[in-house]
């Protein structure tokens, strides 16, 4: 092959700023994929319309999230169309924002006590009440006092066996271990290597209720999910208001304001009414049965307040109970004495729920994570 | 990126000088792509890069690895991907059976120098097993092979990254023995069903093409072109009818594959156009959740009244 010869400069200049437009719209066409344009431009005929249009879509689009971005850009770039209106992906700014509670620890106020001692206050409560209160009655420094228990807490799903092989003292026979052990004993394979499946967490999938009773639980139910999607065990993190959001990539950094401004610059509509059954459906529907809730625990936070057709949610709960391994339910109006599922949605649901439990304070939450790991006693166990 | 180090890129057939060619080659091998994806492939083979295929299940993505086979006449090599692949299953593993022979049989000579020659023969060429990815690095003909690695994202992160190595460079490293490269690179075709994200750095060392369910007159193109024993009222009632389920809302929508073997199931029936009975009879082979079959029952019907 000919070494490639040198690309005509205005094909090249409009591929280089064609290539910058879909990045300012949100695009991850980097250098290399904008090299890889202009060589399949070479190869097709520049002239035609078709052959740029998809020569572009081939090599600067990686999702099919991006071909709708991309069709609009292409139209605006190569076809002159005046200013497109909406061609940013919309980023839209909501007004609740975990943003406020930051997470960094309170200011410590000094005050001086009548004998001129500095005696350090501070503004949060105790660990101890901390754990058992309800975070509807949290401030916003207890929140952030929230985190670092949170960090301590392991949402490790149930273990299940892998098909990856470890080394182990019995099992099945690992000729290649067995081998190198025998050239040392002259051929002979005295001692016999084996090794076994190993035991991996299972998938972990939050699907947490943004809608407005349910804004103090949401919130540290977001941080919850954060802490375990951080602690880098397999973790999905999905956000039900009108819609469903999926915050996981979001909520991977480290920072957790950050993370949470992330998180919640994704979510679309805080505290929207909620159609509980159809957000689950769309859940289900584009995630859960392809694979992410195959034989995974599922975790629903809401309170149960469905204004749809509870029968929807009744059926995409069941589906979801024949998907997952586990499905815990938290609803916090369920610390309340005397609770009953009245919620229709709650009711239709509980059916399908293995483990049914609060989730209104940090203790509950510890039990949340006891349930997810599988030590809360059996699937079908502890409901009601 | 010369191409002496490279290997000699690309494997498109003669005769193709624009993606409309393939398309007509396709055509001739019983597959019908739109023109996006013989874009797609033409680039493929042109530059030599391997083509990520996603879209829903049954759209034919698999279906563009046998094909292309057919079409080069040259061997079609497929790695499934699953959980848990590993290097030993996807590129390489010791015979260790034949390994412990070798040794013994040194044991058997006695002397000392030959029983060290022995050993040093031992992680040679000739006791390594190649598996897919090995197979298609190492292959030797007019064309390169196609390498089909088959729904990769149900394998796992790491051997996401591994397949890194290989597909950028077309070589693997065997740590006893060297790095083994390919004189020209596999046609690499990858799919997925997008059950989960894969990796953005896989993904930036392929073409990328995103496979649509077809439009009616496509779809009943495609028909005809692979079931042609097919009457034509048949098929256009097959097509009308799957196009319409496909709008409803169904937990797992058809695809082409299903609508090829609905059509196939109605003529073993000997079925000359569709009636109720057929319907329930091979709504199985369409629709194939029980919740689905409910839904899907009554608009099929009412799709019959109205013809």
């Amino acid at each position: 092959m000919p070494e490639t010869q040198p690309i005509e400069t205005p094909v090249l200049e409009a591929a280089v700023a064609f290539g910058r437009l879909l990045r300012r719209g949100g695009l991850a066409a980097g250098t290399g994929r904008v090299v890889e344009f202009t060589r399949a431009l070479e190869e097709l005929d520049v002239t035609r319309r078709e052959d740029v249009y998809w020569a572009g879509r081939i090599t600067l689009c990686s999702r099919p999230e991006d071909l709708e971005l991309y069709d609009q850009a292409f139209e605006a770039f190569w076809e002159n169309v005046k200013k497109p209106r909406v061609f940013r992906r919309p980023k839209t700014q909501l007004s609740l924002s975990p943003i406020d509670d930051s997470v960094q620890p309170p200011k410590k106020t000094a005050e001086r006590n009548k004998e001129g001692e500095e005696a350090v206050r501070l503004r949060y409560s105790p660990v101890d009440v901390l754990r058992s209160k309800d975070f509807a009655l949290y401030t916003a420094e207890e929140f952030a006092e929230l985190h670092k228990l949170l960090a301590d807490l392991s949402l490790s799903g149930a273990l299940r066996s892998s098909r990856r092989l470890e080394p182990a003292s019995r099992g099945r026979r690992d000729p290649r271990r067995t081998l190198r052990g025998a050239l040392r004993t002259g051929g002979e394979p005295i001692r016999h290597r084996f090794r076994k499946t190993r035991n991996r967490p299972r998938r972990v999938v939050f699907l947490c209720d943004i809608s407005g009773s349910m804004a103090p639980y949401s919130r540290a139910m977001l941080r919850l999910m954060h802490a375990g999607v951080v602690s880098g065990e397999p973790i999905e993190a999905f956000v039900m208001g009108t819609r469903l959001t999926r915050v996981t990539r979001e909520l991977e950094s480290r920072d957790p304001d950050r993370a949470l401004r992330e998180a919640s610059g994704a979510i679309k509509d805080w505290s929207g009414g909620t159609r509980l059954g159809d957000t689950v459906k769309e859940f289900v529907d584009r995630w859960g049965q392809r694979g992410m809730a195959r034989g995974a625990v599922v975790v629903i936070l809401s309170d149960g307040w469905d204004r749809g057709d509870v029968a929807v949610l009744a059926e995409q709960m069941r589906r979801i109970k024949r998907l997952a391994y586990k499905v815990v339910w938290a609803n916090p109006l369920k610390a309340a004495p005397g609770y009953q599922p009245l919620a229709k949605g709650m009711a239709a649901a509980l059916p399908s729920v293995d483990v049914f439990l609060t989730g209104h304070n940090f203790e509950s939450l510890e039990e949340l994570a006891r349930a997810v790991s599988g030590a809360v006693s059996g699937r079908r166990g502890g409901t009601g | 990126m010369t191409g002496t180090a490279e290997g000699r890129r690309g494997a498109l057939p003669s005769g193709v000088s624009h993606s409309s060619d393939l398309q007509g080659m396709l055509q001739g091998q019983s597959y019908l792509a739109d023109q996006g994806l013989s874009t797609a492939i033409f680039l493929a083979l042109k530059l030599g890069r391997p083509l990520f295929l996603e879209g829903e299940a049954g759209v034919g993505k698999t279906e563009v690895a046998k094909v292309l086979s057919r079409m080069l006449s040259t061997p079609l090599i497929r790695l499934q991907c699953y959980e848990g692949i590993d290097v030993n299953q996807a590129v390489y593993e010791w015979d260790y059976a034949r390994q412990l022979l070798h040794i013994r049989t040194a044991e058997a000579f006695g002397a000392e120098e030959d029983r060290q020659r022995f050993e040093d023969e031992l992680y040679t060429r000739q006791f390594l097993v190649s598996r897919p990815l090995l197979q298609a690095l190492e292959h030797v003909g007019e064309m390169p092979p196609v390498l089909l690695i088959d729904e990769v994202d149900r394998a796992d992160d790491e051997f996401e990254a591994f397949l890194l190595e290989i597909l950028s460079d077309f070589a693997v490293t065997v740590p006893e023995l060297g790095t083994i490269k390919a004189d020209r690179p596999p046609i690499a075709i990858l799919t997925s069903n997008r059950t989960r994200e894969v990796h953005d750095a896989l993904k930036r060392r392929c073409l990328y093409f995103y496979i649509d369910h077809p439009s009616l007159e496509r779809e009943a193109e495609i028909v005809r072109i692979r079931v042609p024993e097919a009457e034509e009222k048949l098929t256009r009632q097959v097509t009308e009818t799957v196009q319409r389920l496909r709008n409803m809302d169904l937990y797992k929508p058809p695809g082409v594959a299903e609508t090829l073997d609905w059509t196939e199931a109605l003529v073993a029936l000997g079925a000359k156009e569709l009636n109720e009975g057929l319907i329930e009879a091979t709504l199985g082979s369409v629709v194939k959740y029980r919740e689905d079959q409910q839904r899907a029952m009554d608009p099929a019907l009412s799709l019959l009244a109205g013809t």
